[in-house]
């Protein structure tokens, strides 16, 4: 996404990613981004949140409105819990990044990537 | 370290070495960064939205069907912004399925908030379709076919901004 952002950038396109991967967003450069401090699924905010889905975007615009250059990411003030525990849990044993049947057709997908990058094909 | 966020490329490069790839995903990395100022008030702006949250439509009677047919070229579909968001899911399986859920569309990609800034003169107006774009483990393809395929509908949209989701 960020590989988009940038293109419709380099083209005329001014844009805004918001994201919760922080640090993935933040590796690839892109001129203005919005982080939400949550688990990975809702970097617009809380599922049925209006208000808080509202100021996210809000501050997006914002961002869009006054950014001259390209901007420092802009944190969201919002936690997703009080404890935070959930950052410690991400991708653990007791909950893996994937299982079962995505799990499978994540390496399928995986290895056809690796049989056409082999080919030279991607 | 509940403070910090969390490193999801060091996870996942873990989480690949578990699995027995000592060669992980190549994040995308670049030293510059490309940058547009927007030129007029927001209030005169047309703003379009992209997503790579896998979003797709319900059949009219609510099926799980193929719906991306007409407008899918190479990874790069659209959907109109006026669709019933009733309408709308996501089939993306790497969100915190643990903590959260994608049961709200507006969560991870906002056209009903951004129905609501057009209609309350935040924003000009939000364009007639969006787009989705479905993730590649090839940056290449990305880079080469779906970002141009992007630009030009968003050129065809006549947008001044554009913003994308994730999820």
């Amino acid at each position: 996404m960020s590989l988009v952002a940038r293109h419709l950038e380099a083209n005329g396109i001014p844009t805004v990613v918001f994201g919760c991967a922080r640090d993935i967003v933040e590796y690839a450069r892109v001129p203005r981004f919005v982080f939400s401090d949550f688990p990975l699924g809702n970097p617009c905010g809380k599922p049925f949140d209006v208000t808080m889905q509202r100021q996210i975007l809000e501050m997006g615009l914002d961002l869009l409105a006054r950014a001259i250059a390209p901007s420092p990411t802009v944190q969201t003030p919002y936690v997703w819990s009080e404890d935070n525990s959930w950052k410690a849990k991400v991708f653990t044993k007791e909950r893996p990044f994937m299982e079962g049947e995505t799990h499978e057709r994540w390496m399928r997908a995986k290895e056809k990537y690796r049989q056409l990058k082999a080919a030279g094909k991607i | 370290m509940a403070d910090d966020y969390v490193r999801y490329m060091d996870k996942t490069r873990e989480y690949y070495l578990a699995e027995g790839y000592n060669n992980p995903y190549q994040w995308a990395h670049f030293e510059d960064t490309p940058f547009t100022p927007l030129t007029k008030p927001l209030s005169e702006c047309r703003l379009g939205l992209v997503t790579t949250s896998d979003i797709a439509v319900l059949s009219e009677s609510g099926e799980r069907e193929r719906f991306d047919a007409e407008t899918l070229v190479g990874n790069v579909y659209s959907i109109p912004s006026d669709v019933a968001v009733e309408r709308l899911y996501s089939r993306n399986e790497h969100y915190d399925r643990f903590e959260t859920n994608l049961n709200d569309v507006n969560s991870y990609c906002p056209l009903t908030r951004l129905r609501e800034f057009a209609a309350e003169g935040r924003i000009g107006s939000f364009a007639g379709r969006f787009h989705g774009v479905y993730t590649s483990y090839s940056k290449r393809l990305t880079m080469e076919r779906d970002a141009p395929e992007v630009l030009k509908r968003c050129r065809e949209d006549e947008v001044d901004a554009v913003i994308l989701t994730p999820v």
